[in-house]
């Protein structure tokens, strides 16, 4: 059967360059980073031009502003409980959105139960935050804004820059004042990092995560930038590793994989972004033309080139799902985070998508390998499945006679 | 074929695959995720936790099939669990598994099949489908003690002409023996009777699961047959007809519960030969065939899942209500519970007792 992965949004297939670049970890190099030794000194080598090449990547001031972590959630957990913790005597106050990723939003909860106050702001139809929301929100007391830069589910972009402009105005006004209160800002890049140019001096940020396994990575292995002189503290705690904010054995071979990977998509990035966003657009017009009772979910003109989320009235995602799993096609009904759970996706709720068609929302999110004809296969494979699956919906049926 | 197994992560499930897929069809698993106790703790056994979703899963990988869960937690909470609770806050003793095998397993899970283009849902239940002339008939599993045809009687001639029960023709002894020369995951798994949703005992679900439990399970009066106060209930959702045992009460003969009456909050006790009924209405009549037979009717009638089926008469009271008359009289006729119509080993149809 042919099979056609459309869950890149979920991870991605790690590439060549990536393995070829972790293969002497696995090996002959296999000495501790921190050790004084030449087997140590060999590791350390590796670890230090991977964060070289991540700072480069992010242009970053410094290589020390990279961290390593185990994953893009503990990234997220690492800014914000670690800014949070830091800065508690300073202030309490955290603004984030309804629609971050779980790892944002679970953080945030744990810490409104710790006693911060978290401000959710709501999104507009199309999935964006409003940057006037954020600039209202402030409070003198707050100290961390984090907003996703893309959204998981529907590929919506943030409006990043601007947050970061509100938060140095008001960083500046501070100081006029004479407050010592810092507002940080945090952004969630798990789903931008190698398919938007990130630049954390442009866009304004403090903190911003990756990680590997989006990007043709492996997985296990993400990275937070902080900016130097920002006030963190380790959630994690132990030796004296990644500038005793992540303590722990680095994942040196992980770390190589994400540093080279993450080099390939920049430098790809133009022309793949270019490439999946015709594809995408295909997908998504093709569908459009053959399906009736539809909807194309989150702001197009401010959407990444890989992701279309659609709506198929009267009928669950998940049916939509299992049966393109089983013609061979992966795709998603929203985070994979959150499968499982038959709750309709917060995301869409935010953006005032009504239940039902939240429920049959399906995610497809597209990646390197894709070509056209796997396009032309998933146009072929779909409207029959949403015809069977609507010819045994009541809830068509009752729509259909009515 | 193209089969959707349903798979609970026990040894009868994890077997009827591994048959079906030794038979060469296109056999994929799936399990439903019903239900989880609100605080997530640890619970061993039932039939949908998800140490049991975990453990089907695992048998699918080691069969090399799909497995897929289906998250119907919604409608058990509406169709069978609350179904349940007024069910016993209404005096009466609830079978939740025929509930949920109506409504969820042979109706939802069945149509998801369809939907997701299988021809054919396929279970571990130890009971047999055969065709006659254009008629599919119930028939009784081929191990009388494991048999499971009591629980499937409100299957009508749609869902069984899309089901497949591959243990039938089998005995437990010889599905576990076949599981464990196939190495199955589940081989070893041990049996689970229990209510899926019920961690210890129905009485403290109620009160976790009620919040106005206070108000809806009040203490009240014991009374005996000649109308006489004799002690103080706890609640009469808290008994069963037929129970003898937990009353708190010192008699010189054994008494037992022979009738709830929830108008009065009044619990009736009596001697022995007071909890056997002669006869009984049955309502929510349901038939196999998918038409009522001629009335009178003889068959056997069993009660309860672990009662041996006792020959009667049945009459027509009104439209899906039938009055079974028993040749001899049966103990604990609980309302609540179903009873189910047999013609030999083959089951016409049944009803819940009134």
């Amino acid at each position: 059967m042919k099979r056609v992965y459309l869950d890149h949004s979920a991870t991605t297939p790690l590439r060549v360059e990536s393995r070829e670049a972790m293969m002497p970890l696995f090996g002959d190099i296999y000495g501790n980073p921190s050790s004084v030794h030449g087997f140590g000194q060999e590791a350390k080598k590796h670890l230090e031009d991977a964060r070289e090449l991540v700072a480069k990547c992010l242009n970053a001031a410094r290589p020390e502003e990279i961290i390593f972590t185990g994953c893009g959630t503990e990234a997220d957990n690492l800014a914000i409980k670690g800014i949070a913790f830091a800065n508690r005597e300073k202030g309490n106050h955290i603004i984030t959105s309804q629609i971050e990723h779980h790892a944002v939003l679970n953080t945030c909860e744990y810490l409104a139960k710790n006693g911060f106050e978290v401000t959710y702001l709501p999104v507009n139809e199309g999935g964006r935050v409003r940057w006037e929301d954020v600039a209202a929100a402030i409070k003198p007391t707050t100290i961390l804004i984090t907003i996703m830069h893309a959204n998981n589910e529907v590929g919506t972009i943030q409006p990043i820059e601007e947050i970061g402009t509100i938060a140095a105005a008001e960083n500046k006004r501070r100081a006029a004042l004479g407050s010592a209160v810092w507002l940080y800002v945090h952004t969630d890049a798990v789903q931008t990092a190698g398919k938007i140019p990130l630049d954390v001096r442009a866009m304004g940020v403090d903190l911003l995560s990756i990680s590997g396994h989006k990007f043709y990575g492996p997985k296990g292995v993400g990275a937070l930038y902080v900016k130097k002189g920002a006030r963190i503290q380790p959630i994690l705690h132990g030796g004296h590793h990644e500038r005793n904010l992540r303590a722990g054995t680095e994942n040196v071979a992980g770390i190589a994989g994400l540093a080279k990977a993450l080099e390939l998509a920049i430098m790809d990035m133009d022309h793949e972004q270019k490439r999946l966003g015709v594809l995408r657009d295909q997908l998504e017009a093709g569908i459009i033309q053959q399906v009736p009772s539809l909807k194309v979910n989150g702001d197009t003109a401010h959407r990444m080139a890989s992701v279309t989320n659609i709506s198929f009235a009267f009928i669950e995602g998940e049916g939509i799902l299992l049966s393109l799993d089983l013609a061979g096609i992966a795709a998603s009904t929203g985070s994979a985070c959150a499968s499982g759970s038959l709750e309709p996706s917060h995301v869409l709720k935010a953006m005032g998508v009504e239940t039902t068609l939240a429920q049959g929302a399906l995610r497809f999110s597209l990646g390197h390998q894709n070509t056209a004809e796997d396009i032309a296969y998933v146009l072929e494979t779909v409207p029959p499945i949403i015809d069977r699956l609507r010819s045994m919906s009541p809830l068509y049926q009752k729509t259909v006679k009515s | 074929m193209k089969i959707l197994v349903a798979m609970s992560g026990g040894v009868d499930s994890s077997t009827a695959a591994f048959l079906l897929k030794e038979q060469g069809h296109e056999v994929v698993g799936a399990t439903l995720r019903l239900w989880h106790s609100a605080d997530d703790k640890y619970r061993p056994g039932g039939c949908c936790s998800l140490d049991d979703i975990y453990d089907a899963r695992r048998v699918c990988d080691f069969l090399g099939i799909k497995h897929y869960v289906l998250n119907r937690e919604t409608e058990f909470r509406r169709d069978v669990v609350d179904a349940f609770v007024s069910e016993y806050l209404s005096g009466a003793t609830p079978n939740p598994c025929i509930v949920c095998n109506e409504k969820i397993k042979f109706r939802m899970m069945l149509s998801d099949a369809l939907a997701l283009g299988f021809d054919t849902l396929a279970t571990g239940h130890y009971a047999r489908i055969e065709r006659k002339d254009d008629c599919y008939q119930l028939v009784v599993g081929k191990d009388p003690a494991k048999d499971q045809s009591y629980v499937l009687y409100r299957l009508g001639q749609s869902e069984l002409s899309h089901l497949l029960f591959p243990l039938g023709n089998y005995t437990k002894k010889e599905i576990r023996a076949m599981a464990l020369q196939a190495q199955l995951p589940a081989a070893q798994k041990p049996e689970s009777q229990e209510i899926c949703f019920v961690e210890t005992d129905y009485a403290a679900f109620l009160k976790s699961y009620l919040p106005d439990y206070d108000a809806r399970v009040r203490p009240g009066p014991i009374v005996d047959p000649s109308g006489k106060i004799v002690g103080r209930h706890r609640g009469l959702a808290l008994y069963t007809v037929g129970q003898r045992s937990g009353l708190g009460l010192t008699t010189p003969e054994p008494v037992y519960v022979i009738r709830i009456d929830v108008e009065t909050n009044t619990l009736c006790i009596g001697p022995k030969a007071q909890v056997h009924a002669a006869s009984g209405s049955v309502k929510y009549v349901v038939w196999i065939a998918g038409s009522p037979p001629s009335f009178p009717l003889r068959c056997t009638v069993k009660i309860r899942r672990l009662h041996q089926p006792a020959p009667a008469t049945l009459t027509r009271e009104h439209d899906n209500q039938v009055l079974v008359a028993f040749d001899v009289s049966q103990p604990a006729v609980t309302p609540g519970q179903s009873a189910v119509f047999y013609a030999g080993d083959i089951v016409i149809g049944g009803g819940i007792i009134v």
